[in-house]
């Protein structure tokens, strides 16, 4: 199957082993993957800013990228959403996928040969939760299914623990998480608090901007809990 | 007026009083969940609601007609105001010709919209607020925080030292039964003596013109039973076609507010008593407007619940006052700025956008998709913050350009320590992320 590997900005610019992980993990399973070399970002940083009228640019880029290819994925809940709901070419928009999403409906994995014997606990991002429905929610009245824990069920050795408040926004929020600073960083402090009390080695979960998030909290409180992407998980030897 | 980020950075100064806030309205929202999830109809009803109140506002016009013939058929005086500045003339004139100075009110937040209190009083009126939280926030001077717990951003402590030197309760005394005791008793002369009572109005029924007041404190009973006059406040959104559909909205509201099964009080109004005389005033108040934009218009099938302040991160950690607007909240950040774009500029950012505001409300109202477009609409408007729009325009052209935003990746990391400054917001709380020698391009391009 052939797979374009959308590498949003930040993770190309700061978290470039999160898109190895995605690399390496899709071409064990089977996959052919490439990698459009000038791709920039899909746009989500102007277009929830309250400037989607600038992402005109960003957007034409994105399709000269990727409209050759039925099968788009990226390791970011968030960026795939707003590419989803919000990118003008309609062939962008029902190519997109997350890439647990991908694993999970298009690839239908059952197996994976990983190994990652740790204690994590796994915050679920809203984008990729409450919009592309990857697991569900505490607020609806529907039967429960994770789409990240049925994945890291197939990882050898990883305990996975879940917060008390299952599924509460870390208060990242794109430019929130500077324009709103002080209740940004104590919905961070509070998500940490909770993965604390369960004594976790790792915080994991499908969207590096909130690990990012979470993990700045981490380093300035000196903690001993890192932050790894779920695929950086399911790809671990 | 301070913004909403300014207002919840003072507010979250008291960590102690933030958890104790978050952790408050979270029992809500977590009785709210238990209270949803024993019915197995719960998402069909909320369906079910969303559908009766899209089909009331597609047939707004003919609703309203139908409920103020009926209305008036049962002997109620019906009134129609375009504004705030209406509605509170035509409340004046009904007290006036009463020419009573003092009035009992129970909770409309329509009232707060409308600023009534204050209007009376410069006409030399009082009015007594008769539900305990909104009476508790009346005597601090203060506006409700949470438009169903009003005075929810106050402890027992702030409770027994308010009554103390307004009721004379004594100093130190934060027994809530003994507060609630001292409420009661000071309030019942204010109930027997009143000639008029204001209420609001939670459900209009256009097929009857009766109207149903929720409360749990019977406030609005004792109030409208005891006195010769009744005003009754509205949108004219809280109209619904037929008494039947209060088996849906009724069993959701609660559900949905406090996580009771039912409110204790929901009384119908449905003409006046013997010798009373019965009002009600429905608003419009740029309800038409936001009724005419079809991003906006489901905004308007609100019951005002407020599950989604119970359910918001953001609301739980910056309190009510932080948004500076009678209806706080997810709900009144889509609402505010139809009324006052310039003044309500900063709330529609006031989210993260997590969209559980859109799935706890009982209506389905894509509250988090309405911050979105509003955010659109405020930016286009030209109120962005000093410095956005330039800083914006310049990350869009980056994005746009692979040369460009290659090289300014590259230098952003190369001196992203520049960053380690008390000028950048993210490094006041949070170390920056550790910035790679390479990017990932960078990488693949040598693989």
């Amino acid at each position: 199957m052939r797979v374009a590997l959308f590498v949003p900005c930040y993770i190309d610019q700061f978290y470039p082993q999160v898109a190895v992980a995605s690399l390496e993990l899709l071409e064990k399973l089977g996959c052919e993957v490439v990698v459009p070399t000038d791709q920039t970002c899909c746009g989500q940083p102007m277009a929830n800013s309250g400037f989607a009228s600038s992402t005109v640019g960003c957007d034409a880029n994105f399709t000269h990228n990727f409209e050759g290819f039925d099968y788009i994925v990226g390791p970011s809940g968030s960026c795939v959403l707003h590419l989803k709901e919000h990118h003008p070419s309609e062939k962008i928009r029902n190519s997109v996928y997350e890439i647990c999403e991908f694993l999970t409906d298009v690839l239908r994995i059952t197996t994976l040969s990983a190994k990652f014997p740790h204690r994590v606990g796994l915050h679920q991002s809203c984008h990729g939760q409450r919009g592309l429905h990857l697991s569900s929610m505490s607020e609806r009245n529907e039967k429960p299914f994770s789409k990240l824990q049925d994945l890291l069920s197939l990882v050898n050795g990883v305990e996975v623990v879940m917060p008390a408040r299952e599924d509460e926004c870390c208060g990242f929020g794109g430019t929130f998480c500077v324009t709103e600073e002080a209740v940004s960083v104590k919905m961070g402090q509070d998500r940490i608090k909770e993965h604390d009390a369960n004594d976790v080695e790792y915080i994991t979960g499908a969207d590096t901007s909130c690990l990012m998030h979470m993990e700045g909290i981490l380093r300035r409180q000196g903690s001993k809990v890192q932050v790894k992407h779920i695929v950086e998980i399911l790809n671990h030897a | 007026m301070l913004s909403h980020s300014e207002a919840s950075e003072n507010f979250i100064a008291d960590a102690e009083r933030t958890d104790w806030h978050d952790e408050t309205l979270w029992f809500v929202r977590a009785k709210r969940d238990k209270a949803s999830k024993v019915l197995p109809e719960w998402e069909a009803m909320r369906e079910h609601a969303s559908q009766i109140k899209d089909h009331t506002l597609a047939n707004l016009g003919e609703y309203l007609q139908a409920f103020e013939s009926k209305a008036i058929a049962n002997g109620i005086h019906v009134h129609w105001a375009a504004d705030a500045a209406e509605h509170n003339a035509i409340v004046h004139g009904i007290i006036a010709a009463q020419g009573s100075k003092t009035i009992v009110k129970s909770k409309s937040m329509l009232t707060e919209e409308c600023h009534l209190n204050d209007y009376l009083a410069s006409k030399g009126i009082e009015v007594v607020d008769t539900d305990l939280g909104e009476r508790i926030v009346q005597f601090r001077n203060e506006a409700p925080s949470h438009i169903v717990l009003p005075a929810i951003h106050l402890k027992k402590e702030d409770v027994g030292e308010t009554f103390h030197q307004h009721l004379g309760t004594p100093k130190g005394n934060k027994d809530p039964q003994f507060l609630t005791e001292a409420a009661r008793q000071h309030l019942r002369g204010h109930f027997l003596a009143s000639e008029v009572a204001i209420t609001g109005v939670n459900f209009a029924v256009a097929e009857t013109g009766e109207f149903v007041v929720c409360t749990n404190e019977g406030n609005a009973d004792m109030g409208a039973h005891l006195a010769k006059v009744h005003i009754a406040c509205t949108g004219i959104e809280k109209i619904i076609p037929k008494r039947a559909d209060l088996a849906v909205f009724l069993r959701l509201l609660a559900r949905s507010a406090t996580g009771q099964l039912i409110t204790t009080y929901s009384s119908h109004f449905h003409k006046p008593r013997e010798g009373q005389e019965m009002h009600i005033v429905l608003l419009d108040n740029g309800r038409t407007r936001q009724l005419a934009d079809p991003k906006y218009k489901n905004s308007l099938k609100c019951i005002r619940c407020a599950a989604c302040f119970n359910t918001c991160p953001v609301y739980r950690r910056s309190g009510g006052h932080s948004y500076h607007q009678p209806v706080a909240g997810p709900i009144g950040s889509i609402l505010a700025p139809n009324i006052d774009k310039k003044a309500n500029a900063d709330l529609p950012f006031a989210s993260t956008l997590c969209g559980s505001c859109s799935n706890v409300c009982p209506v389905k109202i894509n509250i988090h998709e309405q911050l979105w477009f509003w955010r659109q609409d405020l930016m286009e408007a030209g109120l962005a913050p000093a410095g956005k729009t330039i800083g914006m325009k310049l990350m869009a052209f980056t994005l746009a350009n692979p040369v460009i935003y290659r090289v300014g990746g590259s230098l952003l990391r190369r001196f992203s320590h520049l960053l380690n400054t008390r000028l950048n917001p993210w490094y006041k709380q949070r170390e920056m992320p550790v910035a790679p020698k390479e990017s990932f391009q960078e990488w693949y391009k040598k693989r």
